[in-house]
């Protein structure tokens, strides 16, 4: 049912970022941790975090920091990470993309999963109508400063954790949380499985190449296990294909 | 890395994931991205992170080979199990981390 005004849209969109705010906060507490147990000073921390925005590129720069990867690996292994992005700007492109700059360029900066999953979900019911870029703003504003303020908090407390608690162990941790929720088909599973492998196999390769040959791989597999499963007689199997 | 290496570093990761965000918002009119490049991105998440926890599971140390008895294994193994039956990001983090205080305390 559409909104009767902005205000009650944006409010909406917090409301219903509010719950899932729940799943960020642990991993930004840790990732809060985790720079300040590696040494990085607070001004650092908090220039990494709002610059990138991206708990999962945070987590692997750092973790590229530690094994002394060069910087250009860390940017391109950051990116690379980023790109699904791509895959929620287009989306969310025909709801946000008619906007003034000064409106679209916070927008965009705030994207996240969260955001992206939720207003994909009230735009497929068609609930949103004139008021998408209220409840979105409602979504990514509540995201942001939940992120933000758990980093900090993070920060706070891992200036009093001793090294002996292994809490590096959570950065692959926190990875795993966020992996095994995704791997939602035989096509992901394979991706899963080929890159983990690969990468395991390829761990020697200098320059943490071997992440790159994992990711590299996984896709592939991927999309080989997808095509496959399209040769089969399935007859929904193309039907969604340009659904957004 | 010298602390303006690092600067930089940060910003222009920051620059590239805010064009990667802003690109269809900003340009959707003129941009379309190829089907075979869409499908592609729908693995990146499975194949970067698989590639993430697999080799920082197996090798704690990176110079250390391979060894069967490194409590990280359980300890992923288990927290694996509860993300795929909870999905949730505190719960898998609480189990991993508790085995992985268990079998370093009392010995494999």
């Amino acid at each position: 049912m559409p909104y009767p005004s902005g205000t009650q849209a944006f409010r909406q969109g917090a409301h219903s970022a509010l719950p899932l705010t729940s799943g960020i906060v642990p991993f930004g507490l840790i990732t809060g941790v985790t720079a300040i147990g590696m040494g990085l000073s607070p001004a650092d921390a908090i220039g990494m975090t709002l610059l990138f925005y991206s708990g999962s590129a945070q987590m692997v720069v750092m973790q590229l920091m530690q094994n002394a990867a060069l910087p250009v690996t860390m940017v391109v292994t950051a990116l690379v990470i980023n790109l699904r992005f791509l895959m929620y700007s287009a989306s969310l492109a025909p709801h946000l993309g008619q906007l003034p700059r000064r409106q679209k360029w916070p927008m965009a900066y705030m994207l996240s999963d969260q955001s992206f999953a939720l207003c994909t979900l009230k735009m497929g019911s068609g609930g949103l109508g004139q008021h998408a870029y209220p409840y979105y703003a409602g979504t990514a504003i509540t995201m942001f400063l939940g992120w933000n303020l758990s980093v900090l908090a993070g920060m706070y407390l891992g200036a009093g954790i001793p090294e002996d608690w292994s809490l590096g162990f959570a950065i692959p941790l926190s990875f795993l949380a966020l992996l095994i929720p995704g791997i939602r088909n035989a096509a992901t599973l394979g991706a899963a499985l080929t890159g983990g492998v690969l990468a395991v196999l390829a761990a020697d390769l200098p320059y943490n190449l071997g992440l790159l040959t994992g990711a590299l791989g996984g896709i592939t597999a991927g999309l080989a296990i997808e095509s496959w499963q399209k040769k089969q007689p399935m007859p929904e199997a193309n039907s969604e294909q340009e659904a957004s | 890395m010298s602390e303006t290496t690092q600067w930089i570093t940060f910003a222009l990761i920051g620059l590239g994931t805010f064009a990667i965000r802003l690109s269809f918002i900003e340009l959707h009119t003129v941009l379309r991205i190829p089907p075979l490049f869409r499908r592609a991105l729908a693995y990146v998440p499975a194949s970067v992170l698989a590639a993430l926890v697999l080799p920082a599971v197996v090798f704690p140390d990176r110079h250390a080979g391979f060894d069967w008895m490194n409590p990280q294994i359980p300890a992923a193994a288990l927290a694996a199990l509860v993300a795929w039956r909870t999905r949730s990001t505190l719960l898998t983090l609480v189990v991993g981390m508790g085995v992985l205080w268990a079998l370093k305390h009392w010995g494999l």
